[in-house]
């Protein structure tokens, strides 16, 4: 039997199926509702066979492990050579608090550092400031000097571990401290690995976390890619993000769309700063969220890896093939916890780190039971780490490569998305691209919109979310709340005052003159920023000085 | 017959959080459900907030706010409104709260505390029922 008979036979039988087991099945008992939907509001079938995938390539769409396109993994044996890196979002309070909760992590079989700082720090403000009322260590660590720094980092091993650091519009000048604090302890810079996040753009469109306007906010990290790229071979420069576009409301598929457009958007820069493609593109690294829907969550990963790498193959023209994987980071959905009946987050952990996976990514944060209650408690992080484990060692997944490939559905489905993401691409580029849309508010608008309706899906029981519209407990929750050191804030400034006396005024105000120079002019302001840090001027003397060079950028406000 | 005039309420996210998804979501659900929103968008002081809010005449403020900074912030917006003499104006706070600090913001005089996954429906019920009550 050819080919196309083998599908003629199928297409007949799957007829004859429909008339027949099906439709007898169907008029005894109809199923549970007339159509069923994604979380992200998606159509799904009732059932995908080879004719649904027919139209895609085994070889030239899902190819093999390793190989281009990617769409079964970056690596050839997938988890079973190495296992994902368990690396646990963690931060809060003082510098001390935050580097005994990561000795903790590691004593408990963490693989790798990830730090969470404080709003002042994201937003470039000192512990001292007025605008930080009440912000102080709330969601993460506090750092204002270098001092705080080597604190943070004091007897972690740094040349052993690589670190993630969750920080967007000051991103260059804390990288500039923890370069700084390394290289105090003899490690020098080019054998230093780790993230910085540095995704501004993301920030214009979901986290929020912006200073300055656009333009220089993506100078500044042109600079970080072109520094990185000539003196940390083994840093990740940005760690484009789809997480947070996720969190504020977006559907996986644009999720997916807005993370590889601005991830294009990042290239076009580095390139036409005349960065080599293929210098750069190897560290570009990215961090996906892992929501609820299992399946689609599986294709989101899988169509990523595969949109990227022909965007960089064909549209960037990188020859490398380092430079055409797309290797990610991934943590489990936040605002899918509830605050009701917190317990059973626990299992919505354990689903979302499936999927994260058997989507194949290189690293994973599993959010804590309490999410949607507090900042985690250090019991609620053993757990969400134990998921980790128990998923790596007792459940079977990670065994074989990329096990759900060839799956009617989620081939389709990764297809499908693909094909969506494309479509999303044709929209930017129509509005004249990612900056463009950004302050017409495409990204925005969308996102709220998603948002919109999800809660609708919910108040219309559409959607069912146990512990909140369905399966009610009214007993109110019981869990332990993290309790944080009350006196840290006082401890912080007095560190913080300390500095301020102690260093050399006249080096400072020397260093913050060539930074606001530099800044004016279009050097590369690494070198700047790390002659500042080693002169300890403050996080926020810094970022006023380029706040003063840059100005301050106020988005457009969209409901 | 006259129509009743619409309510009006200010939807607001004081301090440096940029999670708005929450006050978005409350905004549109109040606006859909016939009242006047107005929000401010990201990173507003308390005195930013009680200025709008004196400005745009509402009769409720609908605080949003995820970095649990709330302790810091709340007692400051009811200070400056009763500096202001406008004690009158209904006050309900959204976000995530720890279960012990929720007496605490009601005493304060917030009316309505609402957690995550609070229905929309109920906040303009709420909403409604407070301000009929204050006639």
């Amino acid at each position: 039997m050819t080919e196309s008979n083998a599908m003629a036979h199928l297409r007949a039988r799957q007829s004859a199926w429909e008339t027949g087991a099906l439709h007898e099945a169907l008029s005894r008992m109809p199923e549970r509702a007339e159509t069923f939907m994604t979380t992200s509001s998606e159509p799904i079938e009732r059932l995908y066979t080879p004719l649904d995938v027919a139209g895609i390539d085994p070889v030239d769409d899902i190819g093999f492990p390793g190989e281009y396109p990617y769409t079964r993994g970056v690596h050839p044996t997938g988890p079973r050579g190495k296992l994902w890196t368990m690396r646990m979002f963690a931060g809060f309070g003082t510098a001390e608090e935050t580097n005994a909760r990561f000795k903790f992590l590691l004593n408990e079989g963490q693989t790798g550092l990830s730090v969470a700082f404080d709003l002042p720090t994201l937003y470039g403000y000192d512990t001292d400031a007025p605008e930080t009322l009440g912000e102080f260590g709330k969601c993460g660590v506090a750092i204002c000097t270098l001092d705080d720094m080597e604190v943070l980092l004091n007897g972690l091993p740094l040349d052993k571990v690589t670190t993630s650091m969750t920080i967007n519009s000051p991103a260059a000048i804390i990288w500039a401290m923890y370069i700084a604090a390394a290289e105090k302890r003899g490690i020098p810079r080019a054998a230093l690995g780790g993230t910085i996040q540095n995704d501004i753009l993301k920030e214009y469109i979901a986290q929020k976390e912006f200073i300055f306007p656009p333009r220089p906010s993506m100078r500044l990290v042109t600079d970080t890619v072109e520094f990185g790229t000539r003196d940390l071979p083994l840093w990740n420069t940005i760690s484009i993000s789809g997480y947070h576009i996720r969190e504020a409301g977006a559907t996986a598929v644009q999720e997916l769309a807005f993370t590889l457009a601005d991830g294009m958007e990042y290239v076009r820069w580095a390139i036409a700063r005349g960065v080599d493609v293929d210098a750069f593109a190897p560290r570009l690294s990215f961090f996906f969220n892992a929501h609820n829907d299992f399946f689609e969550e599986v294709a989101k990963f899988r169509a990523a890896r595969r949109i990227w790498a022909r965007a960089m193959r064909e549209r960037f023209g990188a020859k490398r093939e380092r430079s055409w994987l797309l290797r990610t980071h991934a943590q489990t959905a936040g605002a899918s916890l509830t605050a009701q009946q917190p317990e059973i987050n626990v299992a919505r952990v354990a689903l979302q780190a499936m999927a994260a996976v058997l989507g194949g990514t290189q690293s994973l944060h599993t959010n804590s039971l309490d999410e949607a209650l507090a900042l985690p408690s250090q019991s609620a992080v053993q757990i969400a780490l134990r998921t980790q484990q128990i998923i790596a060692h007792e459940s079977g997944v990670a065994n074989t490569v990329d096990p759900l490939g060839g799956s009617y559905f989620v081939e389709a489905l990764t297809t499908r998305m693909e094909r969506e993401a494309e479509r999303m691409f044709g929209e930017i580029e129509a509005l004249g691209g990612v900056l463009p849309a950004i302050e017409q508010g495409y990204f925005q608008r969308h996102i709220a919109d998603s948002a919109a309706r999800y809660q609708h899906e919910i108040e219309q029981r559409q959607r069912l979310v146990v512990g909140v519209n369905a399966y009610v407990d009214a007993a109110p929750p019981r869990v332990p709340i993290l309790k944080m050191d009350r006196d840290g804030e006082r401890r912080q400034l007095e560190r913080l005052a300390r500095v301020k006396r102690e260093r050399d005024a006249e080096a400072v105000s020397a260093r913050l003159a060539a930074l606001r120079e530099g800044a004016r002019g279009s050097a590369n302001l690494m070198p700047l920023l790390l002659e500042a840090v080693l002169a300890r001027a403050t996080l926020q003397e810094m970022m006023d000085v380029l706040r003063g060079v840059f100005g301050v950028y106020q988005e457009p406000v969209i409901l | 017959m006259t129509q009743q005039p619409k309510i009006r309420v200010l939807i607001a996210k004081p301090g440096l959080d940029g999670h708005d998804r929450g006050a978005k979501v409350v905004a549109r659900a109040l606006r859909d459900s016939g009242m006047e929103v107005i929000y401010t968008g990201l990173r507003q002081t308390p005195e930013m907030i009680v200025e709008a809010a004196l400005q745009e005449d509402v009769d409720a403020i609908g605080l949003s706010i995820l970095s649990n900074a709330h302790m810091a912030l709340f007692p400051r917006v009811v200070e400056l409104l009763g500096a202001e003499g406008r004690r009158d104006i209904l006050l309900f706070a959204g976000g995530i709260f720890p279960d012990e600090d929720v007496p605490e913001i009601k005493k304060l005089g917030f009316r309505g505390v609402f957690g995550p996954g609070s229905d929309t429906r109920e906040i303009a019920d709420f909403i409604r029922a407070e301000i009929a009550a204050r006639g």
